[in-house]
């Protein structure tokens, strides 16, 4: 083991330390080969997918959705482009206390609660998970830069483009549209989301919801290359996003403007529709809303407000989900139950000696305690006789089965949907035997269930003939029938979609809606019903007279029908139903208004309104009206 | 430096009279082309690997390293041709010289407020630290001559440690912990050469693993940092790779998928995303072989491999043909801090070693380390010729 200093060095311990020392290298060198045969060889295709992750980031770019413009091509509702922060889960710190900081620093950027921040994203977190979440939409320019100028303060938060719906003439048709929102989990797994992506916005209500597969675009991507730091670093390839349709609807905004002018401050609805095609050319319900406030997250404040009641619960499309008595309005289809059920002919006199005797004591009388003397039908229409109604009524409930009043109203849509293409329809009730026995049943069992306490009678069906008593309907129910027996028998499907056109507003598919059923009214029928609402309103002593016939400077001749229902613990709610032009009709007008009073003063006024919108032609309304020597309540 | 030259020269020039061979072909041929091709490859590796970096200017570190490596080879050659054995005299100069560079450095590190390693000079940084790595083979292998009459003692052991264990000490506060673990692998290789007792190496082994568990879990469970947080990050970091970017083990991360992502026979200097886009951090110094990897696959790491196995395995050689022990303990250290920091950085890009900041012997860029490594081989080829001319003599004399 001893060396002299200068003594050549080579002994067997040096050799073996030597060994030693060069076995340990080749020990060495043999793990970092394998190593790297295991890394390059062995996992080399994994770690290029993740070379290639790294580097690759698609972006989305969203496909503005298709805009909806009226039958002119007016746009009533467009795109908005603004800038959504959003998280992807997998690129968020793991851990809690630098989530935390992010998500204070997030909130102070985007001033907002951080603990609502966390909540909310937390919640889409739940719903969605691996997807990336809304932080806020619709950010400002300023925060957004602030952002993205301080990308590595915020790791796993992205800016990202995305078009909200605007609505440039708000309040008006609002009812029509419905919202637009992130896709849900559930829609996901539907047939007609096919091609949707997780986070993409469709259709939630409404047409928007009805129309999303025409509406909705197809999303582009832009894949792009980034460095280590996320910044860009060239374009990889790139799919331009296709917009969505364009919907052109069957309203008028014209029509519409009209009509919610006309109604603005009241609360009530009105349809205005084509009787042959069930084209709906207005629809307007009051109070209305501002649809702007739901292009973004509405406020729980904003939507607490439109749908209190006390507010008149300005979301509810009374014109197809109210429930109102009809009044008058209603003789028509009890006119068509007697009619065809043999009650009574087109001729067949009655003496409207001012009251009807019920029975047991009980007797009805015309409004206002007038008698109108032997009328037949035509008349009676004309100055809306109570009780030459309440006589049908009586009539009917012992011809045939006692249900042919029930019968033809069905026929007609009362009590039933009438398929129009915009959700939140409300059937309202059509009185029959049937019903009213059912609910006393329940009533029986528990008073809580039903307020009805008592069997189906004879009143029951005499106060349905005139409009009265349980029957609940809305505007476009009422269209719906008169349509039917002003075009011969076609109940039609109201609807607001008419063609899915390109961009350019070139049509690309006609939207069909075949009829829903056939009546068969038989035509002299239909022409003295008519008759008898043409003298409604053109004939001295008509109920809607002072609107109409009396104002010798509107060209159109009309066919309509005044209703003044009385509905508990409110005025009454007024009615008209208008058929235009006479005596060939091509639209129907229907309108209500609460608390409105006579239907000749609030609710006949405003559709003639429409008309004059729909023809075209000024209206001037003479005030006061002159209504002496009519039935109001008619 | 000059006297050493005219030495050689006019050993030359002797042995042109003595009619022996040209003192060039004394040097190792294959030695001079593992050193060759590594540094070659470094050009081209450095030089593709950053060509985006520095906006404006593709070539900025290839020209560098480019230049590192002349000055690098010059001084090899000139080194070689000295007789390395005059250094012993030196010693104490060599290693006061080392300890005073690594104290400049810690001044103006600490003036700066913050860590600073090299010192500015006037074409390039001096890293102390590197030439450190040298000075104290030299240094070190000389007083372990001076005492190989009591090696078998626990003093001579003790007092080649505390030599190492100073310097290294210094460095490590720096910071430079690297450089500090390659001072204390030349100590125990030349206390390995030298042939000290087996004993003293086992209660070596085991004073380290009680140091390291002290410093890595004792001193911090009684709240004493000896080592910076981020020190200790980076230690152990290879044991958990992550993807998360503000985390040590990120780096780690990239350079495993980077070197993945190579395969057999690599991406390409273009198709080589992770080091163009910066995934790859450090990707011209301390990454350096991730880059190879990525760019050249199995086919090009391999390659890099066998050049240093052929560089390690000539260096042994040499070891063994020393003319005297100087020259042994001297080719003992130059293995040790060559095939150290081979191990130990190709080992941290193939996360089965700890980020400890060793850069990869003359593929890394950089200044310091190229030259000092190439001085180290030159020392190497030192030894060899002295060996080749020593033995030559010897067989002359007994032709004679």
């Amino acid at each position: 083991m001893m060396y002299r200093e200068n003594d050549r060095p080579m002994s067997p311990q040096l050799a073996l330390r030597v060994a030693i020392i060069g076995g340990v290298t080749l020990v060495m060198f043999g793990v970092i080969f394998f190593r790297l045969w295991y890394l390059q060889v062995l996992s080399g295709d994994k770690y290029l997918a993740e070379a290639n992750n790294n580097r690759v980031r698609d972006i989305v770019v969203q496909a503005p959705r298709g805009q909806i413009v009226d039958r002119n091509g007016r746009v009533l509702v467009e795109n908005r482009s603004g800038y959504a922060v959003k998280v992807s889960p997998a690129k968020l710190p793991k851990d809690p206390a630098e989530r935390r900081t992010l998500f204070d620093n997030l909130a102070r950027v985007l001033g907002e609660k951080p603990r609502s921040l966390l909540h909310d994203v937390n919640k889409q977190f739940k719903a969605v998970p691996f997807q990336s979440a809304t932080v806020k939409n619709d950010v400002s320019q300023p925060m957004y830069a602030y952002i993205l100028e301080h990308q590595e303060s915020f790791p796993g938060v992205s800016v990202e483009q995305v078009f909200f719906r605007s609505y440039p003439h708000k309040e008006i048709g609002a009812h029509l549209f419905g919202t637009v929102g992130p896709v849900t989990a559930d829609q996901l797994k539907q047939k007609r989301y096919r091609g949707v992506n997780m986070n993409d916005r469709v259709g939630q209500s409404g047409i928007e919801s009805e129309y999303d597969r025409y509406l909705r675009g197809v999303d582009g991507a832009d894949r792009v290359q980034v460095d280590a730091m996320g910044s860009l670093r060239g374009e990889l390839t790139k799919r331009a996003p296709k917009s969505g349709r364009q919907l052109r609807l069957t309203i008028d905004y014209n029509v519409q403007k009209v009509g919610q002018d006309a109604m603005a401050g009241r609360r009530g609805a009105f349809v205005a529709m084509d009787i042959h095609s069930g084209e709906v050319r207005a629809l307007g319900s009051e109070p209305s809303f501002d649809p702007n406030l739901f292009a973004k997250t509405i406020k729980q404040s904003d939507y607490d407000r439109l749908t209190s009641a006390s507010n008149g619960a300005p979301l509810t499309n009374r014109a197809i989900a109210g429930a109102y008595p009809t009044g008058s309005t209603f003789k028509p289809i009890t006119s068509v139950a007697a009619l065809e059920s043999g009650v009574i002919g087109t001729d067949t006199p009655y003496t409207d000696t001012g009251s009807f005797s019920l029975g047991g004591g009980l007797t009805l009388h015309n409004a206002g305690n007038a008698s109108y003397g032997t009328l037949a039908i035509r008349r009676a229409l004309q100055v809306s006789s109570d009780v030459f109604f309440y006589h049908l009524g009586f009539e009917l409930n012992s011809a045939g089965d006692g249900q042919q009043l029930q019968k033809w109203a069905h026929l007609l849509g009362i009590g039933r949907n009438t398929g129009i293409d915009l959700p939140g329809e409300a059937p309202g009730i059509l009185p029959s035997r049937k019903y009213i026995d059912h609910q006393y049943a329940l009533h029986n069992k528990n008073p809580k269930l039903s307020l009805i306490d008592r069997p189906w009678s004879v009143g029951d069906n005499v106060n349905t003939a005139i409009g009265q008593g349980y029957l609940q309907a809305n505007p476009l129910q009422l269209a719906v029938a008169y349509a039917t027996i002003a075009n011969g028998g076609r109940v039609v499907r109201p609807h607001i979609g008419l063609r899915v056109e390109d961009a350019a507003g070139r049509a690309i598919q006609e939207l069909r809606f075949s009829a829903r059923r056939h009546v068969s009214i038989k035509s002299q029928f239909r022409q003295v019903i008519l008759g008898g609402l043409f003298d409604a309103a053109e004939m001295p002593s008509g109920t809607s007279y002072p609107v109409f016939g009396a104002d010798k400077k509107f060209p159109i001749k009309v066919a309509g029908k005044t209703g003044t229902a009385q509905r508990n613990g409110q005025n009454d709610q007024s009615w008209y139903v208008v058929l235009a032009p006479y005596p060939n009709p091509r639209y129907v007008i229907a309108v209500t208004v609460e608390n409105g009073g006579f239907g000749v003063e609030a609710a006949a006024p405003v559709a003639k309104k429409i008309i004059g919108a729909l023809f075209n032609v000024k209206v001037k309304q003479a005030t006061p009206l002159s209504t002496s020597g009519i039935n109001l309540h008619g | 430096m000059s006297a050493t030259l005219g030495e050689t020269v006019k050993d030359f020039h002797e042995s042109r009279e003595r009619g022996a061979s040209l003192p060039m072909l004394r040097i190792d041929p294959l030695l001079l082309l593992a050193t060759i091709g590594l540094i070659a490859c470094s050009v081209y590796v450095v030089g593709s690997a950053t060509h985006d970096d520095i906006a404006g200017d593709p070539h900025y570190y290839l020209v560098r390293q480019a230049a590192y490596g002349a000055a690098g080879i010059i001084l090899m050659f000139a080194l070689a041709r000295i007789d390395y054995s005059r250094l012993r005299e030196w010693r104490f100069g060599v290693y006061g010289a080392m300890i005073a560079l690594i104290l400049v450095v810690l001044a103006i590190g600490t003036a700066a407020k913050g860590s600073q390693r090299w010192i500015p000079l006037p074409f390039f940084n001096l890293q102390p630290s590197e030439l450190g790595k040298l000075l104290l083979v030299v240094a070190l292998a000389a007083f372990m001559v001076e005492r190989i009459r009591k090696l078998s003692e626990v003093e001579t052991t003790s007092r080649i440690l505390l030599l190492a264990i100073v310097p290294a000490m210094l460095v490590i506060a720096q910071p430079d912990l690297g450089s500090g673990l390659v001072y204390m692998a030349i100590a125990v290789a030349i206390l390995f050469v030298a042939g000290t007792k087996w004993t003293h190496f086992v209660v070596l082994g085991a004073l380290a693993t009680g140091a390291i568990a002290i410093v890595l879990v004792g001193a911090p469970a009684v709240g004493v940092q000896v080592l910076k947080p981020y020190q200790v990050d980076r230690l152990t970091a290879f044991v958990h790779p992550t993807d998360d970017p503000r985390k040590q083990g990120y780096q780690l991360k990239q350079s495993i998928v980077g070197i993945g992502a190579g395969q057999k026979t690599g991406r390409g200097a273009d198709g080589a995303t992770q080091t163009k886009l910066n995934f790859i951090p450090e990707h011209h110094t301390d990454f350096i072989f991730s880059v190879v990897g990525e760019e050249f696959g199995f086919a090009g790491a391999a390659l890099i491999l066998a050049l240093y196995a052929l560089l390690i395995w000539r260096a042994l050689r040499i070891l063994t043909m020393a003319k005297n022990l100087y020259g042994a303990l001297i080719a003992g250290g130059i293995v040790a801090m060559l095939a150290f920091q081979v191990f130990v950085n190709v080992g941290m890009t193939i996360g089965i070693m700890p980020i400890t900041g060793v850069p990869l012997p003359l593929m890394s860029y950089g200044g310091s380390s190229v030259i000092v490594t190439f001085m180290a081989i030159g020392l190497l080829q030192s030894v060899h010729a002295q060996a080749r001319t020593a033995s030559a003599a010897k067989g002359r004399d007994l032709i004679a």
